[in-house]
């Protein structure tokens, strides 16, 4: 079997997205490559979820243009995507993994092998059996994870995925996904968590109101700020 | 002073299809505690019925429902009006149609099964497709608000959605199947119709009761209303349990 063709680099050329005539996002020009995590921050509504679902794919932009290694078009094979609140499917979180595993197409006779693999490796083992809504919710956090695994990704999009944890799940949720970004995955992540960007992110990208007010390097960003929104972010002060 | 369960009989009890005799007039208790074998398979013929015609009606009503829940098409709001509408479908029009189609001079009377459970099975199903499909319809629709762009992210396909979503509904839907049931078990005009109120055939409870009453045998009567509402009970007194049960164990 041939394989899946690269999804990096994604690139957004002046990109538009118009939601019942209003527009939510303007002109963002953008490009993921591998490498470190890309982090998008901005207070709620500044478009972060949208470049995440066009960036997966789900989302047709209303002008300009988003190509995948060079195509236009993306079958989201090597693409997943973890959202704020992930639904668990009515099943036990092990079943959750190999529906997912199922859904990418891996034989029915390596699912329940691959399931424990991933369940071991967001430390959901000791929960396998246990039915995925009654988990907590860092452990319904960490079962997502393992289900985007599942599609053995190239790019994992995270919609704020520690929004709504304690501090200890959220310190165990950064920690797997700093693994999955070590392990080549090319993470890109919504978040409005200073501290979480100035820990996990390789790019920051700033969106406020629809438009990038900036992007650069981690470092970059957080010591030399371009942009009033920028410093005005990074002083800690409310961006609106 | 008679009882409620004592109603006296008002006329003579000698039609030809009714095979009972009765030596003094039973209450309708002692008929139900009884063990009359004739009340018995009146009730085992209606229950299987009513049970087949769900398990059919479930069949087609339940991937219909989840289909047209998921997937847009021209006309797709006139086929919700009408399907909704559906679900008050007068009994004797489907018994009138399905009798059309099954009679000797009707499209299907090769078939050979006017008058038979068979009918039967198939005409109730006819009014529990309707009932069923519609509350499946909004049941998954509801569901797909939640479950969208989460089997969108993992490219599940539309075929793979609509079982998801039907088996992760599973405990909603029993409401459904039971709406269904309870269609079945208490309609009396198609099987009326189509089955014919044959005794020892297709004679069921609520044909049975009807017939009963017409003579003004109401003891029996009331006995087989008393079967028919205590089953109906039991089958959603079991249906409830297994629902809670699987909610349980499935979270």
């Amino acid at each position: 079997m041939r394989a899946p063709a690269s999804e990096l680099p994604i690139l957004f050329e002046d990109v538009c997205v118009d939601a019942r005539d209003v527009r939510i996002l303007s002109e963002v020009t953008l490009a993921l490559g591998t490498g470190a995590p890309t982090v998008l921050i901005g207070p709620n509504g500044s478009g972060k979820t949208t470049v995440l679902r066009l960036a997966m794919g789900l989302l047709a932009p209303s002008a300009g243009r988003i190509t995948w290694g060079g195509r236009d078009r993306t079958d989201g094979r090597r693409l997943a995507m973890v959202s704020q609140r992930p639904v668990m499917l009515r099943r036990s979180a092990v079943a959750n993994v190999t529906y997912a595993l199922g859904a990418t197409g891996v034989a029915w006779a390596r699912r329940n092998d691959r399931a424990d693999e991933l369940l071991a490796r967001v430390s959901l083992s000791n929960q396998a059996a246990r039915p995925a809504r009654r988990l907590s919710g860092g452990e319904q956090q960490r079962l997502a994870l393992a289900r985007a695994l599942a599609r053995d990704p190239e790019v994992l999009c995270l919609d704020e995925p520690t929004a709504s944890l304690d501090p200890a799940n959220t310190k165990a949720v950064e920690e797997i996904v700093t693994a999955i970004a070590a392990s080549g995955v090319k993470v890109m992540m919504a978040t409005h968590d200073l501290g979480q960007a100035r820990r996990l992110a390789g790019d920051v990208v700033l969106l406020v109101g629809g438009r990038i007010c900036e992007q650069a390097p981690a470092t970059q960003f957080f010591s030399s700020p371009t942009t009033p929104e920028a410093a005005a972010f990074v002083r800690g002060d409310l961006v609106i | 002073m008679l009882s409620i369960f004592e109603l006296p009989k008002e006329k003579s009890n000698n039609h030809a299809l009714n095979r009972w005799t009765m030596t003094q007039d039973p209450s309708a208790l002692a008929l139900v505690l009884g063990g009359d074998a004739t009340l018995y398979a009146i009730v085992q013929l209606s229950l299987m019925v009513s049970l087949a015609a769900t398990a059919l009606a479930a069949l087609v009503g339940l991937p219909l429902g989840a289909y047209i829940a998921l997937v847009q098409f021209p006309g797709r709001p006139l086929v919700i009006v009408v399907m909704n509408a559906f679900m008050g479908l007068p009994p004797v029009v489907v018994g009138l149609a399905v009798y059309l189609l099954l009679s000797r001079s009707g499209p299907l009377g090769f078939l050979g099964v006017l008058f038979t459970p068979r009918a039967m099975i198939v005409a109730q199903a006819l009014l529990v497709i309707p009932i069923i499909a519609a509350l499946t319809r909004q049941t998954i629709e509801d569901l797909w608000v939640e479950y969208r762009d989460e089997l969108t992210a993992m490219r599940v396909g539309p075929f793979a959605r609509i079982l998801t979503l039907i088996w992760d509904a599973r405990f909603s839907l029993v409401t459904a199947l039971l709406a269904g049931f309870g269609r079945a078990a208490a309609e009396v005009g198609t099987v009326m119709i189509v089955g014919g109120n044959i005794d020892g055939f297709t004679r069921t409870m609520t044909t049975a009761i009807a017939l009963e009453t017409s003579k003004g045998d109401l003891a029996l009567a009331l006995g087989l209303g008393i079967v028919l509402i205590t089953l109906i009970i039991i089958v959603n007194a079991a249906a409830w349990g297994i629902r809670r049960l699987g909610e349980l164990r499935a979270g």
